[in-house]
């Protein structure tokens, strides 16, 4: 325990200023007179007070944190934050178990956007804004705006980034000063959700429901204050808005923040990423609009083309809306969705599955591989953008990638012998893993995660969990190599 | 003239012995002393042990009457830093520096002469890449050289039965071709250079040096010689600076393999070379070149350090079915032991360096100085001043001036324009002429005939 309390003295601390995001929906509550205003005065002032028992709690053991201490910490605080985050619901409905309360959370914080609970339409504004919060503030990751904002209070943050931003590629630096860089993303993601926000008005939602979807499509958590999802506006503008969006976050935000800075295009133009993620996803509505057409889904081309552009960019960007029901569709369809739900979406930005840098480095390992037959005595480097890998990168990603598949197997297995069938366990570990939401039969987009057992809600809980914190900073908990100092 | 030169390797000693030949009083400053004394043994020079950038080993080597500062170490810092000195300190006229970073080399234009005070620049390694390159780009000649930024070309290339002017009298080139502009400069028949006529008869093996419009190359050669195919696959030995820069060049547009045998050579060249091939081997493994498909290369180009090393890689990859093969030598007695025998092409890097520099020492403005063969030829571009008056040459048609026995007229070049030098050429101020001379005895003449009278001053 002495190795823990200075980590836990931290979390207290990110425990209290995560307290105070409840104050926004306790205020939309305030001003609607909604039914949970109760609720957020409690849980707003219990959260207040375990997150300051914690902070003045471990201030005795305070000291620089250890990128070990890293790990226990992003851990520790994309566990407990869920935890924190149910109060709200937890007090306004007695009858709503911790468990469906945590999946929920969980689901929003790791920006998942799968969802237990229906009855969506006439929950109180302030529930389904504090849902949709949670996705936005989970976008981009809690900890990295603890590392913007800790740093000011002389507290290290370097380590903790690390463990944090996604992707292989984390020593690209772009400011000196790690809470510089941190802040500047922060900026460049709430310009470009109040940008979301206005085109949705303009599309035609109300304002209230405009934020919370720009919440949703920005972080690519994929909630949404309809149980019918985006089906719900019927709208070809809306979806048109909302894809452009998905597609906007699927990409690294550090791209976005020097094409504002430099403001041109250049920047995409050397994201070695950018070609992969939208060359892919445009080749597939294609591809798969033809195929769905040819099935006799839909009578139109066009409509297909409609359709499928949607719910794909949704499911690929691992966003999670939905705007019909394409489990209905030939399984070929949404299966290739969630295959691509796995790679395309960049690291750096809000997505998640191995992610496009990762993919592209594996394809072009295996062509080496195969061109070494060839020529034996080649030197044949992995390059991307340019630039040669490091082969010991490569390792790691193809560590990743074994693991990656592993979880998948071995969640899938453990679903199984719960008793769920199939295409519903495979399609669930898929879709949390992925960060992405929606999966196909039980838990496709019609119905949602509601009628599974406990076990089973627990079981995917925690594949959010390993998929968001690209399962090496849980895994590495779990090393024997760790725990002997 | 006075020179001095820093930097007794490679470049420096040919340059040594070039500049020696034509009469200079030449000062060598090298660190090394056994270099120093080798160069002493064999050339009429003196040398000076000491650093090359150090102001008293500069004065020592007497810059301050010098007419010329060569500075040719393998250290760009160096080169640059005794350029600088040698006009601040010493007010020597004339700065030259080589210069082998390519990142110096494309820095803001200008920069090297406003603050280093380099009046010329020389990269032999830049310079042996483009000869490289303008070969590869034409197989089938011996030599290529650009004048007017590569408008007109000198091609030297080597006749053959079956080529239809080959056993024809020079003036059917006209009505070979009408439309095809070209001048035949000099002949070399059993190396002796023959200044052609228009009843000269071209013979099978000689060796053809005519001018012609870049586009027109090919035309002119087909005339000469039965073609080869047009070359996709090079494969190139040696990475260092050479093979490097003519790998980055060339793998747009052809495939090219590349082997070192330096593994963290390789290493480095795999990260920068973008679409070559490299390969860490030996390049005289004959399994290597086997596994590499070597007699499917349409060019194999020898570039390594070593000439031994060259010529055997050379003539292995010929043996073994490689089409054509280049290789660089250094030792001038190397190049004419292998040239013209199972190696098709031996190229000295020295020579390269040379040219540039003979345009500096020689009387007269010249633009530039191409050496031929080994040195015993030279083809020069010189500006005509004057008027009818005091130049010989300004007013005058081609076939008018008295030139020297063994020289002759390429090409004008007049402003961006290029012409192909005809017998009713008129001569204007300011024209750029291409003279080619059959051999450097003639030198001082053709000097002589182009200087301006003293009525011009």
């Amino acid at each position: 325990m002495q190795r823990l309390a200075p980590v836990v003295h931290v979390l207290g601390l990110v425990v209290l200023i995560f307290s105070f995001a409840m104050l926004v929906p306790l205020t939309t509550a305030l001003i609607g007179h909604d039914a949970a205003q109760h609720a957020f005065d409690e849980a707003f002032l219990i959260s207040l007070g375990i997150g300051a028992v914690l902070w003045l709690g471990g201030r005795r053991w305070r000291r620089e944190l250890k990128t070990r201490d890293g790990f226990v910490l992003v851990l520790l605080v994309w566990t407990g934050l869920p935890a924190v985050a149910t109060l709200p619901f937890l007090i306004y409905a007695p009858g709503m178990s911790f468990t469906d309360a945590y999946f929920e959370t969980m689901s929003g914080l790791s920006t998942t956007g799968a969802t237990v609970m229906s009855g969506l339409d006439t929950l109180p504004p302030s529930l389904n804004l504090w849902r949709h919060l949670l996705n936005w503030l989970g976008g981009m990751g809690i900890i990295v705006l603890a590392v913007a904002i800790l740093p000011l209070l002389g507290i290290g943050g370097r380590q903790l980034l690390k463990a944090e931003l996604p992707g292989p590629i984390k020593d690209a630096k772009l400011t000196p000063r790690i809470a510089d860089t941190a802040k500047m993303l922060w900026v460049v993601y709430a310009a470009i959700t109040l940008a979301c926000a206005l085109a949705l008005r303009l599309a035609g939602m109300d304002w209230f429901d405009a934020v919370c979807h720009a919440f949703a499509a920005l972080s690519l958590g994929g909630f949404s204050t309809h149980d019918a999802s985006v089906g719900y506006y019927d709208s070809p503008l809306i979806e048109a808005v909302l894809i452009f969006f998905m597609l906007v976050a699927a990409l690294n935000f550090v791209t976005h923040l020097l094409a504002f800075r430099q403001k041109s295009l250049v920047p995409y133009h050397r994201d070695p990423e950018v070609f992969g993620v939208l060359g892919l996803v445009f080749a597939s509505i294609l591809g798969v609009s033809f195929y769905v057409w040819q099935a006799g889904v839909y009578p139109e081309f066009v409509i297909a083309l409609r359709h499928v552009s949607f719910n794909l960019v949704s499911l690929a960007t691992d966003c999670g809306f939905a705007s019909t029901d394409f489990n209905q569709w030939p399984v070929f369809a949404p299966m290739w969705m969630l295959a691509l739900s796995c790679v395309t979406a960049s690291s750096g930005s809000t997505g998640g599955g191995l992610k496009m840098i990762r993919a592209v480095l594996m394809f072009r390992q295996g062509v080496r591989e195969l061109e070494r037959q060839l020529h034996p005595a080649a030197r044949l480097p992995v390059k991307i953008g340019g630039h040669a890998v490091p082969n010991q990168i490569i390792f790691a990603i193809q560590a990743f990638v074994m693991m990656y598949v592993a979880t998948v197997v071995g969640m899938t297995l453990v679903l199984l012998a719960s008793g769920l069938d199939f295409l519903t366990a495979f399609s669930a570990v898929i879709a949390c893993i992925n960060n992405a939401g929606p999966g196909l039969g039980e838990v496709g987009p019609a119905s949602n995660y509601a009628g599974l057992s406990d076990f089973q809600t627990w079981a995917l809980a925690l594949t959010m969990l390993l998929g968001r914190l690209e399962l090496f900073t849980v895994f590495v908990l779990f090393t024997r190599a760790f725990w002997r100092g | 003239m006075k020179i001095i030169i820093l930097g007794a390797g490679q470049v420096g000693a040919n340059l040594a012995e070039s500049l020696v030949a034509e009469n200079n009083d030449i000062t060598v400053i090298d660190l090394d002393l056994s270099r120093l004394a080798l160069l002493q043994d064999r050339f009429d020079l003196r040398t000076v042990r000491g650093h090359a950038a150090h102001p008293s080993i500069l004065r020592m080597a007497g810059a301050e009457d010098a007419d010329m500062l060569v500075a040719v170490t393998q250290s760009d810092e160096t080169n640059l830093v005794a350029c600088r000195l040698a006009a601040t300190l010493f007010n020597v006229p004339t700065r030259i520096a080589r210069i082998r970073s390519t990142d110096f080399l494309e820095a803001e234009g200008g920069f090297l002469a406003e603050h280093f005070g380099v009046d010329h620049i020389i990269s032999p390694e830049q310079e042996v890449t483009e000869t490289l390159r303008r070969l590869i780009e034409h197989p089938e000649a011996l030599q290529v050289l650009d004048f007017a930024d590569g408008k007109v070309r000198l091609v030297a290339v080597r006749a053959y039965h079956g080529g239809p002017l080959v056993g024809h009298e020079l003036q059917d080139i006209r009505r070979h071709m009408p439309d095809i502009d070209c001048r035949v400069a000099a002949i070399y028949r059993r190396d002796r250079g023959i200044v052609p006529k228009g009843i000269t008869v071209i013979e099978p093996n000689d060796e053809v040096f005519f001018i012609a419009g870049r586009k027109d190359i090919p035309a002119v050669m087909r005339e000469l010689r039965s073609m080869e195919r047009p070359v996709k696959r090079v494969m190139i030995a040696g990475g260092g600076n050479i093979g490097r820069r003519l790998a980055a060049r060339l793998e747009r547009d052809y495939e090219v393999k590349l082997i070192d045998h330096n593994k963290a050579v390789t290493n480095q060249l795999a990260e920068k070379l973008h679409r070559t091939l490299v390969l860490t081997g030996d390049a005289t493994d004959e399994d290597l070149l086997e596994q590499e498909n070597i007699e499917s290369m349409d060019v194999f180009c020898a570039l390594t350090n070593d000439d031994e090393d060259n010529i055997m890689s050379a003539l292995l990859a010929k043996r073994m079915g490689a089409h054509r093969v280049i290789s660089l030598i250094n030792r001038s007695a190397y190049v004419n032991l292998v040239q013209g025998g199972e190696i098709d092409i031996a190229i000295s890097p020295a020579q390269a360096t040379v040219g540039p520099l003979l345009s500096k020492i020689r009387r007269g403005d010249m633009a530039a100085v191409h050496s031929l063969r080994r040195g015993a030829a030279e083809v020069l571009e010189i500006v005509v001043h004057g008027d009818f008056k005091t130049s010989k040459v300004v007013g005058r048609r081609i076939g008018d001036i008295a030139l020297p026995d063994g020289a002759s007229i390429a090409a004008v070049i007049r402003g961006e324009d290029v012409s192909i030098a005809h017998h009713d050429t008129l001569i204007e101020a300011e024209d750029h002429l291409v003279v080619f001379a059959l051999n450097k005895r003639i030198i001082p003449k053709v000097e002589k005939l182009f200087q301006v009278g003293f009525g011009f001053f």
